[in-house]
């Protein structure tokens, strides 16, 4: 369960745990440190963890939301889990693109596509 | 018009507390006044995410050793071709060129330093000046598509 003031909507489709973000515009610094605690507590709670996070309503974010998406990267690897991105608007995945993290993250246009993706 | 004294070449001049409301406030200002003037959504995209990065720089690495309170400066013109923005904080400044390239393999992993390469690629030109406690960027509104 989310907790009450909980920046995601959370739910579970088999083994593979759906996160997607409430707001709009993910740049408030104490927001994303929240979200990054929350999802790491995702991460943690088991081993091999599937996690599919969808941006479907997201649309701003910032160098330190990429920041946390690292962390929540690097944290899914070491638990030998599988990260996939998706729904991700045209203008944030150029983001990516300038940052070269489109090639660091499996991203994936729709949430049925990328919970295909998943081995 | 004030603010005249200290910049009189921008239209607006803010002292920002670190206070999100307030930053929250003054983009949607911001935007509301573009949209007026007919920057696409991709144009406003690129002002305001520049915005949010300065900002962030000023009062994460400029004002890291500072006290929490002390205000970073904004200041910004707006026009139908082009959108002017200073962010000014009062640290002791850094030099740009030491900023390492977070696009390479070894940084890549790295979880901050995207800021200024990202103003970079979305501003159409970017200029530190003072010990590097300021940054000026300009957005020129591109052509309309034939």
């Amino acid at each position: 369960m989310a907790q009450a003031d909980s920046r995601l909507r959370v739910r579970r489709q088999d083994s593979i745990t759906l996160v997607e973000f409430i707001d709009r515009n993910i740049l408030d610094e104490a927001n994303i440190q929240s979200i990054g605690e929350e999802i790491s507590a995702l991460i943690e709670a088991e081993s091999g963890p599937k996690l599919l996070i969808s941006f479907s309503n997201v649309d701003h974010l910032s160098s330190a939301a990429l920041g946390t998406l690292i962390t929540i990267r690097n944290k899914v690897r070491d638990r030998s889990g599988q990260l996939r991105l998706a729904n991700i608007d045209p203008q944030i995945y150029e983001v990516f693109v300038i940052t070269r993290l489109h090639k660091m993250f499996s991203i994936h246009e729709t949430t049925d596509d990328a919970l295909k993706s998943f081995e | 018009m004030s603010h005249q004294s200290h910049h009189p070449r921008y239209d607006v001049s803010v002292m920002l507390t670190g206070d999100r409301a307030q930053i929250d406030q003054i983009e949607q200002d911001i935007m509301a006044r573009l949209e007026q003037f007919a920057y696409t959504k991709a144009s406003r995209f690129a002002v305001k995410l520049s915005i949010e990065e300065a900002v962030a720089n000023a009062f994460n690495h400029g004002h890291k050793h500072l006290p929490p309170g002390v205000p970073v400066r904004l200041e910004y013109s707006l026009a139908p071709d082009e959108v002017r923005v200073a962010v000014e904080d009062q640290g002791p400044g850094f030099v740009p060129a030491d900023v390492p390239d977070p696009t390479m393999d070894e940084n890549i992993e790295q979880p901050s330093g995207r800021g200024i390469m990202l103003i970079r690629a979305y501003m159409s030109s970017v200029a530190f000046s003072g010990t590097g406690n300021r940054i000026e960027m300009t957005y020129k509104k591109p052509a309309p598509k034939a």
